[in-house]
Formats: C-alpha cells, sequence, structure tokens
C-alpha cells in the first residue's frame, strides 16, 4: 500500500516498497508558473536529503527541487524532456520528477501528511 | 523583498480583483502574472492586444524657453529637430559615457517635451534632470500619472472601441488626446501598441472598458519581460548599465551622427573615444541549442574555452518557441551564427549569435 508524504519545500514523495516517486506539489507548480524546462538527474545518482535532484525552468526562473531523503536515483521522468507542461497539468500524476530507492526510511518519519501539508500553506 | 517603503499601484485594486499574483520589481509592488499564466498572456500579446499597468515608470515634462537646450545637454539629442510629435529613444550618460538610463522624448510643443524613464532610475533622473535645469531657462515637472500600455495587433481596434481613435498617429509619435492624457504609439513588445499616462480616474474608466473587450488581457511583468526579450529590446539595470555605452550595447542608431560629432551632451567625449577604438563587446542575440534556458549572469566561453562574454537576458521565448537570450561578447564573436558556449550549473549549453529580433517587429510606421 503506497503512503504519501509532503515537505516543506512544497514536494510530494509516494513510497511503495522502498521506492519514492517524487513531484512537486500542485500549489508549487502554481507558485512556479508555466515550466518550459526540467532538468533531470542520471540513473543511479546518489543523493544525500538535501541536494538539488531536478531544476525545474518556468518562462522567468530556475528552482532547485531538493531530494527530501536520502537514496539513488532508479529513474527520472523522461516524458518530460518533451514536454515539461506535464508538471503544470498534472503535478502530483503524470507530472511527477523521479523514483528514488530510499536509504533510510525512517527519515519520512519528520514528513507531513496531506492533511498537514494543506494546513502548512494555509 | 517588499519593505515598509515599498510603492503601490493606484490601480493596484483592480489588479488584485483580476487575480494578480505580485512581486517586487524596482521597488514596486508589481502584478508579475494573472490567472492565464505567463505564456498565455505572452501568445495573447501577439494574437490580439495586451493590458500592462506600467505606472511604475515615470513620466517628466520639461518646458521653458530652453528645454531644448536643456534636453541637449542631458541627452546624446537633437531635441529641436524632433517635429511636433515625434518621438525619440535617448539616454542619459554619465562622464564615461555609461548608460544611466534610457528615455523616451517626445516633442508636444515647441517648448515643451515628454520624457518616459525607468521605475528604477525614476528617482535618480529626476534628481539628475533637476541639477541640469538649474543652467537652463526650463522647468522640469514629475506629473503623477497612471500609465497604461495596451500592446498588440488588436490594441488600436479594442482602444477604438472603448472611443479613443489613434488612426493617424505613427509608431514613435505622441500627443495629448485629451487634457492631462499623454498618448504614444509605443511599448516594449515588438508589437503595434500604445502608451497612456492619465488621470487616475480616466484611467479606471479606460480600464473598465478595455477589459470589457474579449480581445483585451491584463499582461503581468513576467510576460512584459519575455515579450521585450523575444523583440529584442534592453532592460535597463540589465542588457544596459552604467558599465556599458551606446555603442556596445548596439544602440548608437539613436544616436544622429551630427549629433556625435559634435554634441556638447554629458558623457560626448568619452562616447566619441569609444567609438574612435571600437567596443571590445557587443550586445548581441543568444539562441541557445535545446530547450534549456540560460540566464542572465551565465558565463559564456568560445570554443577554445576562454571567456568570450557573458548573458545579460535570458528566459524561455513563448512566441519563439525556444530558449532566448541576449548578452554581450567580444567583438570579434559578434557575428550571427558563431557558436559560443554557457555555463549552466556546470555544463556548457551551446549558444548561437543570433540577429536580433527574435520576433519580428510589427510596428505601424505609416
Amino acid at each position: 500500500m503506497a503512503k504519501t508524504y509532503f515537505t516543506e519545500d512544497h514536494e510530494w514523495l509516494r513510497v511503495e516498497g522502498g521506492i519514492a516517486t517524487v513531484g512537486i506539489t500542485n500549489y508549487a507548480q502554481e507558485q512556479l508558473g508555466d515550466l518550459v524546462f526540467v532538468e533531470l538527474p542520471e540513473t543511479g545518482k546518489k543523493l544525500a536529503k538535501g541536494d538539488t535532484a531536478v531544476v525545474v525552468e518556468s518562462v522567468k526562473a530556475a528552482s532547485d527541487v531538493y531530494a527530501p531523503a536520502d537514496g539513488e536515483i532508479t529513474e527520472a521522468n523522461g516524458t518530460l524532456s518533451s514536454d515539461p507542461s506535464l508538471v503544470n497539468s498534472a503535478a502530483t500524476g503524470a507530472g511527477w520528477l523521479w523514483k528514488m530507492k530510499l536509504a533510510n526510511e525512517s527519515q519520512l518519519e519528520g514528513l507531513m501528511d496531506e492533511a498537514a501539508y494543506l494546513a502548512h500553506i494555509g | 523583498m517588499t519593505g515598509d517603503d515599498t510603492k503601490h499601484l493606484p490601480l493596484e485594486d483592480i489588479h488584485v480583483a483580476a487575480g494578480a499574483r505580485f512581486g517586487a520589481f524596482a521597488g514596486w509592488s508589481m502584478p508579475l502574472t494573472y490567472p492565464a499564466g505567463v505564456m498565455k498572456e505572452h501568445l495573447h500579446t501577439r494574437e490580439h492586444a495586451g493590458l500592462f499597468d506600467i505606472s511604475h515608470m515615470k513620466l517628466f515634462e520639461v518646458s521653458g524657453p530652453e528645454a531644448v537646450s536643456l534636453l541637449n545637454r542631458a541627452c546624446p539629442l537633437d531635441a529641436g529637430a524632433l517635429e511636433i510629435s515625434q518621438s525619440k529613444l535617448s539616454f542619459f550618460l554619465n562622464e564615461a559615457g555609461g548608460i544611466l538610463d534610457d528615455l523616451i522624448v517626445t516633442r508636444l510643443g515647441d517648448q515643451r517635451f515628454m520624457v518616459v524613464a525607468n521605475a528604477g532610475n525614476a528617482v535618480a533622473d529626476e534628481k539628475h534632470l533637476r541639477a541640469l535645469a538649474a543652467d537652463f531657462d526650463a522647468k522640469v515637472e514629475p506629473l503623477e500619472r497612471v500609465f497604461l500600455a495596451i500592446q498588440g495587433p488588436e490594441a488600436w481596434a479594442a482602444l477604438s472601441r472603448a472611443g479613443i481613435e489613434t488612426g493617424s498617429l505613427l509608431f514613435m509619435h505622441g500627443v495629448e488626446p485629451r487634457q492631462n492624457w499623454f498618448m504614444s504609439r509605443s511599448g516594449y513588445t515588438g508589437e503595434d501598441g500604445f502608451e497612456i499616462g492619465l488621470p487616475e480616474t480616466d484611467a479606471r474608466d479606460l480600464v473598465a472598458k478595455l477589459l470589457g473587450d474579449e480581445r483585451v488581457l491584463w499582461i503581468g511583468l513576467a510576460a512584459r519581460d519575455s515579450l521585450r526579450l523575444e523583440a529584442g529590446l534592453c532592460l535597463h539595470g540589465q542588457d544596459i548599465t552604467p558599465e556599458t555605452d551606446p555603442a556596445s550595447a548596439g544602440l548608437m542608431w539613436a544616436i544622429p551622427k551630427e549629433i556625435r560629432a559634435s554634441g556638447a551632451f554629458i558623457g560626448a567625449d568619452a562616447l566619441r573615444a569609444a567609438l574612435e577604438r571600437g567596443p571590445a563587446q557587443k550586445r548581441v542575440g543568444l539562441k541557445p541549442e535545446g530547450r534549456q534556458p540560460v540566464r542572465a549572469g551565465a558565463a559564456l566561453f568560445d570554443a577554445d574555452g576562454k571567456p568570450a562574454g557573458h548573458v545579460t537576458s535570458g528566459g524561455f521565448g513563448p512566441s519563439a518557441g525556444h530558449p532566448v537570450a541576449m548578452g554581450y561578447v567580444a567583438t570579434p564573436l559578434a557575428k550571427p551564427g558563431t557558436r559560443v558556449f554557457a555555463d549552466v550549473r556546470g555544463t556548457k549549453i551551446p549558444v548561437d549569435i543570433s540577429s536580433l529580433p527574435f520576433t519580428p517587429h510589427r510596428y505601424r510606421k505609416g
């Protein structure tokens, strides 16, 4: 059974079998505006919590998306190379950014559930 | 970010009601985007008509028997050669020939001119102009106006429906169609369009009429920036600064030949010297290969990896359909088609020097 977590940096993680699928929240994509490019990570790249995993670029600016936990990239969403606007139209679905094998699932304990996240963004 | 002294637009309530997202720019709280979003706003302007609140910019009326002499001192301009209603791009230069601000000067009468200055420089511009005016029989009067731009192929038709006929007005001309109004056929998008300075009450009335027209949409600062960048137009503080002169910026077309030779404007000697030796760097268009935008501040390198210049503005061009940028490169490299490389977070992105504009200008010149 997958469980979804949220970070203060406006990312979501769907975790199933030790693999987290990560994206940005609908709130985050609204703040960024129309995305025109997503710089995706290479499979196998090891990340520590807080490292820049992906850079999303809107018409106006580039923004970092951070690794919400330690782990190793197992897949990047290659569809975004040709259609970065999927992050705007389906932030929590087809616009996911990357999948990672979590090194330490206990890091998830400090994250928010959806209700807490919605309260966080007010 | 926004401090206590942040300035607010007179029509801010209208932007709030329209769902604008605000951000700080040049000391002002400005609408960055509306619910349509930057991409749609940009494309709408090129296809129909975009309405911009540019009240952060400043209008100055310069008048008096020596108004011409004052402007000829302040700007590399032959103000006396302007016909009534004619507008011209000009500059305030420092003694080193660097660009303190770029301005549009319009002749309203024999002894009256309108000067439109950038928001970020308005206070310094006023001080500068007033100090110079002390030596001339001329008056500098900052005007309290709402300043609107309506841009795009249907701008004239939308104004016409709102009761404002623009038929005989041509690009880079400005008139006073009503009391305390100033309207010029000009803009910052590369499209046909108008800029209108007017009292707040009149502005509220005009905005209500224009927004009742389905061809007209509010456009925020984000799309204003992508539109002007595609059009190859400079943003002062980024593409032109007190450290760049009109020769390296490729803006010598704004300075009449006889003025270059004999004008007594501030910075004349330095500019002549710069022209004599030729600029070491030149402003160019930059077209990154692929989809990844190259942003302001990115360093440029030549094919051998040697420093070649830097990017001053960059983003994505919604009408061009690819990333667009401009910047400065060493003069020998400043030829369309030359390939350089931009450093983006440690990766070298191939970038071709490109002619400007990226999107053809569609001005109404006659």
